[in-house]
């Protein structure tokens, strides 16, 4: 057994891993800021399916209808939809856990039982409508993986590390840090913060409670719905691997563990996680001498988790713990 | 009664939560410039009815006048709209957050950023004024008690209130942070503010406020002025009948050596050291009294001699009566202690967090000390079921029927099932920690006796209260606690409750700072 370097495998792990990554990043984005509001989403990967298959339909069906279809029009119909499709999932949950006071875990897994199913269903419809399995949407693909121009040519490695992707991964980045600053420096995101810790002091102190949850799960639910359609981009708008977004969901949920319920911790974690998942594929090109099962690469990102989790119980931070509050239902005149 | 100055008038106010009228046609006026003590029994409807001036309820009938106008008050959001601000009995803070976090929670604000500075400033002008001490970084979990309820206040005079709802404020302060706090309440009503206390402690009444208002049965009964009434008036107001208000306290009997701890140190669950050192001797047949601040060790010295926290050195000898040698307790496990005849009846904060379980009906709730008896695969259901029924019936639990669950049964009542089920296990050793917390006097009384009954057949009586008065009244003699160590062991005929107050933040007797520690 024995170890060999490989620059051009890991140029390419390192570009996956951050494709990859982001599309977990967009999911724990999503799902922090649902659990800010004291609600714990299982649904994020049924939501993200929503965002996916929504996403996908929509682009694959206007362009087998044009003629010359609009790049535009593609645009804003990939982005539209995926995040409509994906609050109206988050809306079933909002409903069910914050005005009827459903339990939560229950209804975030069925949600996400929910969107696989949905995923299934219109995938197929549309494969059987095209006649063919391999269905893929050649304009999106166009225009959600266009790189920058120069930047991501001509600056050797430089460019193909650092902009080599298409503008759906540097906004993940970019709402990481807006997250960030909306939860630790304004008026809202203490509020917000507040009611995930006590909503009974939140409410004493003034703040609409039920306004709060809904808003924070509805805009959370359409972050991780672009997620979702996020994979279908980076696998070239192609269907045939779609229903792989529940996996990345799970992630996704690990990920707000892993990053403390930190936006911007999540940056660099969903990019490890993005890294680890993709140990399958490029880690063998590293190591000669042994074959290690694909299965137990895929592994990593979770038992990282464990591990993360681990220590975060023995450093007992209380800042780094989840808000006090997570998964119970809030009701005011409750004795 | 002059009419200009009343803040708020509240003119034939109900409630009621299911079939239980919380508050039936309440007619009560608050002034500013004014104290007003609401004084009540447990469940006289006193938080109920303040609850829905600070818009946590919404009343089934009647008219809220703030300085002469109708107003609705729908949600917390009205009542600070309204100047309305209330300091509720648990705490709203958030632990996380710093106090200044805590302070402009939910205020409303032109831009979204959060101007430190400008808040800051404030949050400073109030604490001057008023004469308040906060540091505004500090995180509420780093706080003690009266730390985070001077935080309350501030928070809600930064909201702007002018009418401000205490309920029960001296809880859980020291009588020093009592009368601190009563300093800034008087601070405030001389600024024109209006105040009302919720309390059912007399003397807070009698040296405090200006008007006490008597709610009884979730009626208001009557309104006095402070300087005309005393605790006998207040006491028969309140209970509707002539009532004996002294603790009795029979002389001990026969006092032996039941339990003697040697040097015992015990870590709480953070892995800090809780206890240090400590060594004492309880007395078959007498009441030994323990005072301290919450956290000063209370808990883990009781749960290290139920066997239920780790003991990190020392001994603790127990000698049943009529044995010879001592046993040692350390080691054994709270089951093998508990049958031995040492007990705990430890009442939490939440009152259902530990011993008992609130979905489940008295009688099963017996079952749990009592489930291994017997030798059928079956429960053993009918020697609960008689406890159960005995306990109801000698204490006068109020609830419908043994299989109720206890969740629905009202505080007191709950904690006499608790307190009942301890003492029928005949122990050596009665533990009890805050047996009347929030407890009105009636139910009070009827605990003290069930104490003294088992102090007059020579059980070992250790009795962790909040109250010092009552500490003062009913122990024999008084051990004081602080941060872990034992500050003093008074004869409780002799002492004072200043002397109490003292060690109990660790003041040294007679006023003077321990420097060595």
């Amino acid at each position: 057994m024995g170890i060999i370097w490989n620059a051009d495998s890991m140029l390419g792990w390192i570009v996956m891993a951050v494709n990859f990554g982001s599309v977990i990043l967009y999911g724990a984005m999503g799902e922090i800021l649902t659990e800010k509001a004291g609600h714990l989403n299982l649904g994020v990967p049924g939501i993200m399916l929503c965002g996916g298959i929504s996403g996908f339909a929509s682009t694959f069906l206007y362009e087998q209808s044009t003629e010359n279809p609009s790049k535009f029009v593609m645009l804003l119909l990939g982005l539209v939809s995926s995040v409509v499709a994906a609050t109206l999932a988050g809306l079933i949950y909002a409903f069910l856990t914050i005005t009827l006071k459903a339990n939560q875990n229950v209804t975030g897994i069925t949600l996400t039982t929910f969107g696989a199913g949905l995923a299934k269903h219109f995938g197929s419809v549309i494969s059987a409508k095209s006649g063919s399995t391999a269905i893929r949407s050649a304009v999106a693909d166009d225009v959600f993986n266009a790189k920058i121009p120069f930047l991501s040519t001509d600056l050797g490695v430089v460019g193909k590390l650092l902009f080599n992707y298409g503008f759906l991964v540097y906004l993940a980045v970019i709402l990481a840090v807006l997250l960030q600053l909306f939860f630790y420096r304004t008026h809202q995101g203490l509020n917000l913060r507040a009611i995930g810790e006590n909503p009974g002091t939140a409410d004493a102190m003034g703040i609409n409670v039920t306004r709060y949850k809904y808003s924070a799960i509805l805009a959370g639910s359409a972050i991780s719905g672009i997620g979702g359609f996020l994979y279908l981009v980076i696998n070239n708008v192609q269907w045939s691997t779609a229903l792989d977004i529940e996996g990345m969901g799970w992630l996704a949920v690990a990920l707000v563990i892993f990053a403390t319920w930190k936006p911007v911790n999540a940056i660099w974690g969903g990019y490890l996680f993005g890294f680890l998942s993709k140990a399958g594929a490029y880690a063998p090109t590293f190591i000669t001498g042994i074959t290690i099962s694909q299965n137990i690469w895929s592994m990593t990102p979770y038992i990282v988790t464990i591990v993360v989790l681990i220590a975060v119980s023995f450093r007992m931070k209380k800042e780094s713990r989840p808000p006090a509050a997570l998964g119970t239902a809030y009701f005011r005149e409750d004795r | 009664m002059s009419e200009n100055n009343a803040a708020v008038r509240l003119k034939g106010i109900s409630k009621t939560f299911g079939h239980v009228a919380a508050n039936s046609n309440v007619d009560l006026e608050i002034r500013h410039g004014e104290i007003l003590s609401l004084l009540g029994e447990n469940g006289s409807g006193k938080t109920t009815l303040m609850n829905m001036l600070a818009g946590i309820y919404y009343p089934d009938e009647g008219e809220i006048f703030i300085d002469g106008r109708p107003v609705q008050i729908r949600s917390p959001k009205d009542a600070f709209d309204n100047g309305i601000g209330m300091v509720h009995q648990h705490f709203k803070l958030i632990d996380v957050f710093t106090a200044a976090e805590n302070i402009i929670l939910g205020e409303e604000h032109t831009g979204m950023r959060i101007n430190r500075k400008e808040t800051v400033a404030k949050i400073r002008e109030i604490c001057d004024k008023y004469g308040f001490e906060i540091d505004f970084e500090k995180k509420v979990y780093d706080m003690n008690v009266s730390q985070k309820q001077t935080l309350e206040i501030v928070k809600i005079l930064y909201r702007g209130a002018n009418i401000l709802i205490l309920d029960e404020p001296t809880a859980v302060l020291t009588p020093q942070e009592a009368e601190k706090l009563f300093k800034v309440i008087k601070n405030m009503r001389d600024a024109g503010k209006a105040i009302v206390i919720i309390t059912h402690k007399l003397q807070e009444v009698l040296s405090v406020s200006d008007r006490v208002a008597i709610l009884r049965k979730g009626e208001c009964v009557d309104s006095i002025a402070t300087k005309d009434a005393n605790e006998k008036i207040l006491t028969e107001m309140m209970m509707g009948r002539k009532v004996d208000l002294n603790i009795e306290r029979p002389d001990p009997v026969n006092p032996v050596k039941r339990l003697e701890i040697k040097n015992l140190s015990v870590r709480d669950r953070e892995g800090n050291l809780a206890l240090k050192d400590v060594s004492f001797v309880a007395n078959g047949g007498e009441i030994l009294g323990i005072a301290g601040i919450s956290g000063c060790g209370q808990k883990e010295l009781l749960e290290a001699v139920a066997g239920l926290a780790a003991v990190e050195s020392g001994s603790i000898e127990y000698l049943p009566s009529g044995a010879d040698a001592p046993t040692e307790l350390v080691g054994r496990n709270p089951k093998q202690i508990r049958e031995l005849g040492v007990v705990l009846s430890f009442v939490p904060e939440d009152r259902l967090g530990m011993g008992l379980v609130g979905s489940m009906g008295m009688s099963e709730n017996m079952m749990l000390k009592s489930y291994e008896n017997g030798n059928s695969i079956f429960l053993e259901q009918k020697a609960p079921r008689e406890l159960a029924g005995n306990i109801k019936e000698e204490l006068e639990v109020q609830t419908p029927d043994i299989a109720t669950p206890v969740r629905k049964l009202s505080g007191g009542n709950v904690q006499k099932v608790l307190v009942g089920r301890e003492i029928a296990a005949a122990p050596q050793v009665l533990m009890t920690a805050y047996a009347v917390r929030g407890l009105d006097i009636n139910t009070s009384f009827t605990i003290y006796h069930l104490i003294n009954e088992q102090k007059q057949k020579g059980v070992a009586v250790i009795f962790v209260g909040e109250d010092l008065d009552v500490l003062l009244a009913l122990s024999d003699r008084i051990l004081v606690m602080c941060e872990g160590r034992i500050t003093g062991l008074l004869d409780a005929r002799t002492c004072t409750k200043e002397q109490v107050g003292l060690l109990m933040t660790g003041g040294m007797e007679g006023g003077e700072q321990n420097g060595t520690n």
